[in-house]
């Protein structure tokens, strides 16, 4: 059967299970587009391609399923590059479709060219310039493959516009095989042996799980793992959700703004067992200070991230969910005497720390934008609710005050820290779980750099709700230059914003506001069951820090408190 | 810790870009290139990578899991305290006037070099060996006034067991 690159490409879209890509139309692409329209494949429209590739990753982390992005050729193609470089620090399985220039074209500067495999290298898993055609349902299979096995993270594939118009031979899927790709799935059992015994004579143990857990789906092993052995859990800002935060084991989100429990745990413990985490500077401060007193055990699929920045006693590499498994049953073997017995000294040491220095805030005259996160949270609790970010303190703030009982509903641009995220991964997370309220925790700086995206929100009728916490500052780094330049407020302060209510009224969404503490609980309640796409702009306390804050580079126990 | 120089050894694909990506992986994460020899191998579609890197121990360590990251790069081998056969070779133009030509003469003759091109004023040197060979007569050919250098930089094999 002769099949088109286009007709390919659609083939395998549905060999592949997509049923919804987001993107963005152009010259390149303008033959795939042709082909699309004849499926039944959902397509979103988004109104700039970092918001598609944004969406695509929203789309994976509420779905489990590779997202997918296709954009045309030159600026379509650059304007993916940030998205594309935080589904790869924070491992989404995505794959970018890009258009490229016909082939007799390449490096000749033609219009709308790029080299977008070459610019994209280093922030994808993999990427892809198809030159010839009878390799393009391969390299499509492959780049599938690779987004969602191993450690997860985007593939990109280029298509000369000659190539999505040539013609070729069709034959039905076999299985991927590549021989350079080995991904450790079975971690070695004699390092699980060591790690059992260190359990076992442990006398404060900790276990410090992170993304990696969400993406392999191993929170009901993790969960029953800190639960037979009776080890408080911190998790990092990816890690949110891997463990019920209402478990009485839980210890809150470590690191720079991390709880001050969590935080001390590390520097206390005597066993910490990381789980899925890559050791972010923004989660062990100082390196050398970072549990020093402790024997680290570190389980990850990948192996560059064990003893990348911290020594580890025992590495295991391997999938979270299988490494779990095994541990649990080698946990079950085991006779670990009267675990609450001995576990009381080491509990009773968090509980005065979560007593001493619980999170906290002053209310006042204004509206503190954790209190909205608070109220956020209450009146969502009972619902199935999936939270977004974008940077910054909202981002602190939602990670802080919401608080997870399962995975895969905190979706935050981790790893890169891109503000402008949260909108478009609300999006994408909505067209993956339409019956779910999908809420935005936004600032008024980052909702603007991605605002465009109300107008696709509303054209496909994605009720998603925009919690705006209105500072008027760019908040995080105001609190940076208060806390450590001296208060010189260098081009920080966005006095001039647009009125976000009326802004959302002119995209044909929602829009309302709050002044005072008294309000917010009113207009959560009429924003988040309104039926439609809504705008809630919180006029918050412009000053407010996020605490406990350690600076960077001290040692995490280092913590500046409220 | 100390900083020294390894030798690794990498089957890639050869495919176009693969280069660029172990080139990127070095320069984006800091790591050092001392040198690097690139050519086919006998099996269709895989190439050789000889790269000499200057680092120490926990780094090496680091790059040897990043490059076995690459989709493209089959095997990643450490050549560095293991028994291994090391090469590199030179071509060296230098300044030849009638009183010192027999002195250069006996030098490549010491050394087992060729002269691979000769002028009224230069001789072209080929010369092979390890690199404290190539250092040796670097430095006595320079008094004498060395114009132009090129090196492959160092290949390497494993030795078979005897």
């Amino acid at each position: 059967m002769k099949l088109t690159g286009a007709q390919i490409l659609m083939k395998v879209f549905q060999e592949e299970g997509v049923d919804t890509l987001f993107g963005y139309p152009g010259g390149a692409v303008v033959d795939i587009y042709d082909e699309l329209a004849r499926t039944d494949i959902r397509h979103i429209l988004v109104r700039h391609e970092q918001g598609g590739v944004h969406a695509a990753d929203g789309y994976a982390r509420a779905s489990g399923k590779v997202g997918v992005c296709l954009v045309t050729s030159g600026p379509g193609a650059t304007n993916t590059v940030t998205g594309i470089a935080s589904a790869y620090m924070d491992s989404i399985p995505i794959v970018v479709i890009t258009g490229q220039v016909p082939t007799h074209l390449i490096g000749n500067d033609a219009f709308q060219e790029v080299d977008i495999v070459g610019i994209t290298r280093p922030c994808t898993k993999h990427n892809y310039l198809v030159k010839n055609i009878d390799d393009l349902a391969r390299i499509l299979r492959e780049a599938f493959f690779l987004a969602r096995s191993g450690r997860p993270g985007p593939v990109l594939v280029d298509i000369p516009k000659d190539i999505a118009r040539a013609t070729a031979g069709y034959k039905s899927p076999k299985a991927v095989k590549m021989p350079s790709y080995n991904p450790t799935y079975n971690p070695n059992m004699h390092q699980l042996q060591k790690v059992v015994k260190l359990v076992q004579d442990a006398r404060r143990p900790m276990i410090f799980a992170g993304g990696g857990v969400i993406l392999s789906k191993s929170a009901p092993e993790l969960t029953e793992f800190a639960r037979k052995a009776k080890i408080p859990v911190t998790t990092s800002l990816m890690g949110l959700g891997a463990f019920p935060g209402s478990d009485p084991l839980w210890l809150g989100m470590l690191g720079m703004h991390g709880t001050y429990r969590a935080n001390m745990s590390t520097s206390a413990c005597d066993l910490l067992i990381a789980i899925g985490v890559r050791f972010d500077d923004r989660v062990t401060g100082k390196t050398d200070a970072f549990a020093a007193q402790s024997k680290i055990v570190h389980i990850d699929i990948d192996p560059t991230s064990i003893r990348k920045n911290i020594p580890v006693t025992i590495p295991v590499v391997g999938d979270c969910k299988i490494t779990l498994g095994h541990l649990n049953r080698l946990i079950e073997a085991l006779d670990l005497g009267d675990l609450d017995d001995r576990r009381r000294e080491w509990l009773d040491t968090i509980a005065a720390w979560k007593s001493t220095q619980p999170l906290a805030y002053q209310q006042g005259e204004t509206i503190k934008p954790q209190f909205v996160i608070e109220k956020l949270y209450e009146l969502t609790r009972d619902r199935e609710t999936i939270i977004t970010t974008e940077v910054g303190q909202n981002q602190m703030w939602a990670a802080q005050y919401y608080h997870f009982e399962k995975p895969g509903h905190f979706i935050t641009s981790g790893g890169l820290g891109v503000m402008g995220f949260g909108l478009p991964a609300a999006i994408g997370a909505q067209t993956a779980c339409p019956d779910s309220l999908v809420v935005d925790v936004a600032g008024d700086g980052s909702i603007q750099m991605n605002i465009q995206e109300m107008a696709t929100a509303v054209q496909y009728g994605l009720p998603v709700k925009v919690v705006i916490l209105n500072n008027r500052y760019l908040g995080m780094v105001r609190q940076w230059q208060e806390l450590f330049y001296e208060c010189r407020y260098a081009c920080t302060s966005m006095e001039h914003a647009p009125d976000f209510v009326k802004l959302a009224e002119a995209y044909g969404a929602v829009g309302l506001r709050a002044e005072k503490p008294e309000e917010v609980e009113a207009v959560l309640r009429e924003g988040l069951f309104s039926p439609r796409t809504v705008i809630m702009d919180f006029k918050v306390q412009q000053t407010e820090c996020v605490y406990p804050m350690v600076p960077a580079g001290a040692p995490i126990t280092e913590m500046l408190l409220v | 810790m100390t900083e020294e120089n390894h030798v690794l050894s990498l089957l890639v694909d050869n495919e176009p870009g693969v280069l660029s990506r172990i080139v990127g992986l070095f320069s984006g994460r800091g790591f050092n290139i001392e040198s690097l020899c690139v050519a086919e191998t006998t099996e269709p579609g895989i190439s050789r990578i000889t790269i000499v890197t200057k680092a120490n121990a926990p780094v090496v360590e680091q790059i040897k899991k990043q490059l076995n990251k690459l989709i493209n790069i089959l095997k990643v081998y450490e050549l560095t305290g293991q028994d291994f056969v090391q090469r590199e070779m030179a071509l060296i133009k230098v300044t030849a006037k009638p009183e010192h030509r027999a002195e250069i003469l006996r030098i490549v003759d010491i050394f087992r070099c060729k002269v691979v091109d000769v002028g009224q004023e230069h001789y072209t040197i080929e010369v092979t060996g390890d690199q404290g060979k190539l250092a040796a007569i670097i430095s006595l050919l320079k008094p004498l006034g060395i114009k132009e250098i090129a090196k492959t930089g160092i290949i390497a094999l494993f030795r078979e067991p005897k």
